[in-house]
């Protein structure tokens, strides 16, 4: 993971969606092992921000830069840098555990299948690898994007309540999770609601205030 | 090790042809569409052979048309529907290559399906053997144009809740100089006539959309996307 030490700068970021000022002005620095917990009520702008940040949507004022650079000027390059997770799963119905995974991790970098079999594991989905996402339950599904986010490598996750649907268990897998990341340099932005326990310290950023 | 282009259009490519082939009620709607329409209309008219003959050319055409459009529609939805487009979008790979992929292969199974059958259908309207090579060629060239035109509208409407509807008033209008020359190319060679004509202009018209439509498709879906 060589690409790690970057560091993630939002800058005065507004966002407008028709007439409704969703971002006013949000700034947040993001270190190489850093964690940056965005909290407030719904409809805050969370989800916004994130997508902001991914360089799926582009501010109406502001900038992020990524390593000093504007992430619209280099969005390719940085995209293949971060592995995001919406909030809804986003996996083929019809597609395997590990065809899903293929097919999104296979377009960021060459991966073997096991590999991904690899990251069901560790996400405790092995038994979901050849089963078709649609028998799988919420939670299951769930864990198979947390599977997607270990398998990209990629520098700077983008999660979106990626604790929604997981049980007691899960949450504490994916806890341990993101605290690897970290420890190896990555950088997270988390979107959510409960408290995050990691063993280094969380920054937050309410949106609400 | 990052992923070049050639290696994600082949991967690309795979999963559509996958996800494709894992709803064969999808995959056949077009097909079954074109079949059932090019033959009633011998039972509804009559089975004469000259009159079939003279009409046989607009049927088929009519035909192909509607039943490619039956299919655009799903293009770029089912994959925005469950977010898997953003994950595609994030990939890191540019929106024209996935854009491009998804429409190739699209066309794979919808348009070239169609060119596959359309002997059979030939058959059925009383076109001369002679004429299904041309036949064949102009509705090839004319199901990957129109497959290029509907990605622009597949990308246009993909964030509407009904956007069919104006999907077809967007690409209906762009897609009859098709009709009209892919209609007569197939005339022409069932008259035993020269169809280099039309076909040229058809083969202009599929080389055109093929370098401009990605481009017009991705900025579509740029905005949808944001």
């Amino acid at each position: 993971m060589s690409a790690h030490s970057k560091r993630l700068d939002v800058d005065q970021v507004h966002v407008f969606r028709g007439d409704r000022h969703v971002l006013r002005g949000v700034s947040l620095r993001l270190d190489a092992g850093e964690l940056v917990h965005v909290r407030g009520p719904n409809g805050t702008g969370k989800t916004t921000l994130l997508r902001v940040a991914s360089g799926l949507l582009r501010p109406e004022q502001g900038k992020v830069t990524w390593d000093g650079r504007a992430i619209m000027d280099t969005r390719s390059e940085y995209q293949r840098e971060l592995a995001f997770a919406s909030h809804e799963p986003a996996l083929k119905s019809d597609l395997t555990g590990v065809e899903n995974l293929r097919f999104t991790v296979g377009l960021k970098r060459r991966v073997t299948d096991a590999e991904l079999r690899a990251a069901l594991e560790r996400a405790g989905v092995a038994a979901c690898a050849d089963l078709p996402a649609r028998v799988l339950s919420a939670g299951q599904r769930r864990r198979v994007t947390m599977a997607r986010v270990v398998a990209m490598r990629a520098s700077l996750w983008l999660l979106d309540e990626p604790f929604t649907n997981l049980d007691a268990a899960g949450g504490q897998l994916l806890t341990q999770i993101i605290d690897e990341h970290l420890t190896a340099g990555g950088s997270a932005l988390v979107v959510a609601h409960s408290a995050l326990t990691l063993t280094r310290p969380v920054r937050q950023l309410d949106l609400s205030s | 090790m990052n992923v070049g282009p050639a290696a994600a259009l082949s991967l690309l490519l795979r999963r559509e042809l996958c996800l494709s082939f894992r709803r064969p009620d999808q995959l056949l709607q077009p097909l079954v569409f074109f079949l059932i329409v090019t033959t009633l209309f011998p039972l509804a008219l009559s089975p004469e052979l000259t009159l079939l003959r003279e009409m046989s050319p607009g049927v088929l055409w009519v035909a192909a048309l509607l039943a490619s459009l039956l299919s655009m529609d799903g293009l770029f939805k089912g994959d925005s529907e469950d977010g898997t487009l953003e994950q595609l979008a994030l990939s890191g790979q540019s929106l024209g290559l996935i854009v491009a992929a998804k429409t190739f292969a699209h066309w794979l199974v919808s348009g070239a399906a169609l060119v596959l059958v359309s002997p059979l259908v030939g058959t059925a309207l009383a076109i001369p053997v002679d004429a299904f090579p041309i036949m064949m060629l102009s509705l090839a060239l004319g199901t990957l144009t129109l497959s290029w035109l509907g990605a622009i509208g597949a990308g246009l409407t993909v964030g509407l809740r009904r956007g069919s509807v104006l999907l077809s008033l967007i690409v209906l209008p762009l897609a009859m100089p098709l009709l009209i020359f892919g209609a007569n190319a197939t005339d022409r060679a069932i008259g035993g006539e020269s169809a280099a004509g039309a076909l040229y202009f058809l083969a202009a018209l599929c080389v055109f959309t093929s370098s401009l439509a990605p481009l017009a498709a991705t900025a579509a879906l740029r905005i949808t996307l944001e």
